[in-house]
């Protein structure tokens, strides 16, 4: 990745030195959020100054009522394990999926209409008139199978690099329940076109919800409002569609990325922890030394 | 010396709180916290419990018992079957329809005489429509393969029961289809169940009968 110049980054977002470089490097924060101006400058060079200086004031005005800048920079910023590679990308690629839901799903709620009787003329109506219509509506619903995908890709890859265990495995069932809500979205969103097919999927899998024993027959009538498909059932799918389960997926969304920034990512099984270079641990001293007195030779050191 | 002086420090009870009364069994701050904290949750479920109840009404909702007439007896023969399309739902036009095969109750089959027997063309086994094929004599369903035999019996495939079936009455001349209901293998009716749910024996409890539905006749 190209290295952004230091003179666009606001100060405040810019890269920490490391730690043990010079404290006067070139690419250190100045401790002041605007840098000592230049001794002569005419007008012009101090209203160009000025408006370089716009955007760093905002932030920096921004900065100091939030104290977003350590936040931001914290996460930005941290540090990753070695053997970090493309399948760890996965995640994000979950979560762009998911924002091109939302958005292409926002314009279709414009002029889509949830009533048993007009809902399949407002898709045709957006498919056919709508300029544009048929690509946003085409990018919700291949971008639906896209994202749940993805999820199970994302899924793969932390069960097989490990990345469930110690300390992260209540973001595993964070994941998990991430993956629910994501086929409900799949499966209520599947109504709403309102033809043929996803009528009678819709049938099918409300069925096959029914067959589980004892609530099952009543989650069918949950979900249907009523013993049979009836008109409050495309209402129930829109409402659980576009209100209900989004607002959660939002809320455990931040909750899995938090998680992710505060526990930090795992190394993949394949990378091997290094060997302290600085300093050895006295106890290790102790052993080292105990373990060459004895004298048998067979330890390589 | 320190040590005898720190002795009965530590067996001294802890400083009495700010506010606090001799002989109260909690603090001021303590009581306002159960109650503030009694009051959010009291108001909290005055939202949210009538919600969830609105939410989940439908399940205990019956609507009105409906009855279409489908065409004069005269149309109904013993040994076949004629197509009839009515409403089931109300209010949402040609989705609230479905497909009964209706015919008059048979005697070489030993049904009781003079009725007329109306089958759902539902599959038992996830709802999908079934078909009656003439020259078989069969229903046979276009999803899974599942099999019916004339009477709606399940003869292959993956439904878990005959076809459902709607009660039937004759008022001035025509044959009328009301509510619909389930049976079991032996063709015994039963309230409706919805299709993949098994009916009969020790089913009829893991697969309890809703409250939306119409008691069997």
């Amino acid at each position: 990745m190209p290295k952004i110049p230091d003179s666009i980054v606001p100060a405040p977002l810019r890269k920490p030195a490391k730690p043990g470089a010079n404290g006067g490097a070139k690419g250190q924060a100045p401790a002041d959020l605007k840098s000592s101006p230049p001794e002569r400058e005419t007008h012009v060079d101090r209203l160009t100054g000025q408006a370089k200086e716009a955007p760093v004031d905002v932030l920096a005005w921004v900065d100091q009522r939030t104290g977003a800048s350590g936040f931001l920079t914290g996460m930005l910023y941290r540090k990753v394990p070695k053997g970090t590679n493309w399948f760890y990308t996965l995640g994000s690629a979950t979560l762009f999926a998911f924002i091109v839901q939302a958005v292409t799903g926002v314009f279709l709620a414009m002029f889509y209409t949830p009533s048993a009787t007009q809902a399949y003329s407002s898709i045709a109506h957006i498919n056919n008139d709508v300029p544009l219509g048929q690509f946003v509506h085409g990018m919700h619903k291949w971008g639906a199978s896209v994202m749940v995908i993805l999820v199970f890709v994302h899924m793969g890859r932390t069960f097989f690099f490990g990345a469930y265990k110690y300390p992260r495995e209540l973001n595993w069932v964070i994941g998990v329940v991430l993956l629910i809500l994501t086929m409900t979205m799949a499966f209520t969103g599947y109504l709403l076109p309102f033809d043929q097919r996803s009528y009678w999927a819709s049938i099918v899998g409300i069925n096959i919800n029914g067959t589980g024993p004892i609530v099952g027959p009543y989650l069918s009538d949950f979900l249907r409002a009523g013993p049979e498909l009836g008109a409050t059932t495309l209402a129930r799918f829109y409402s659980i569609h576009m209100l209900l389960v989004p607002g959660a997926l939002i809320a455990l969304i931040g909750a899995h990325m938090y998680l992710v920034v505060k526990l930090g990512t795992t190394a993949p099984p394949w990378v091997r922890g290094d060997k302290p270079k600085v300093a050895t641990p006295v106890a290790q001293l102790d052993a080292g030394v105990e373990s060459n007195g004895s004298g048998n030779g067979a330890s390589p050191s | 010396m320190n040590g005898a002086d720190e002795a009965p420090r530590q067996q001294r009870e802890k400083p009495d709180p700010p506010g606090y009364f001799e002989g109260e069994s909690m603090t001021r701050r303590r009581a306002f916290t159960i109650a503030a904290q009694g009051l959010g949750g009291i108001a909290g479920a005055a939202i949210v419990l009538p919600a969830i109840g609105f939410a989940v009404a439908p399940i205990f909702h019956r609507g009105k018992e409906r009855w279409e007439a489908v065409g004069p007896v005269s149309d109904f023969v013993e040994d076949t079957y004629r197509q009839v399309v009515f409403t089931e739902t109300e209010g949402i036009g040609d989705a609230g329809k479905t497909t009964a095969y209706v015919r008059k109750s048979s005697k070489q089959l030993e049904e009781e005489p003079g009725k007329y027997v109306a089958v759902s063309n539902r599959c038992a086994h996830l709802g999908c429509p079934v078909r009656f094929v003439e020259a078989a004599g069969n229903f046979i369903c276009p999803c899974h393969g599942g099999v019916y035999d004339f009477q709606g019996k399940r003869i292959g495939g993956p439904p878990v029961r005959p076809l459902d079936q709607f009660q039937t009455r004759v008022r001035n001349g025509q044959v009328e289809v009301g509510p619909r209901y389930s049976v079991t293998s032996q063709l015994e009716p039963v309230r409706a169940r919805d299709p993949g749910e098994f009916t009969g024996g020790i089913w009829e409890y893991l697969y309890p009968p809703r409250p939306s539905t119409f008691p069997a006749p």
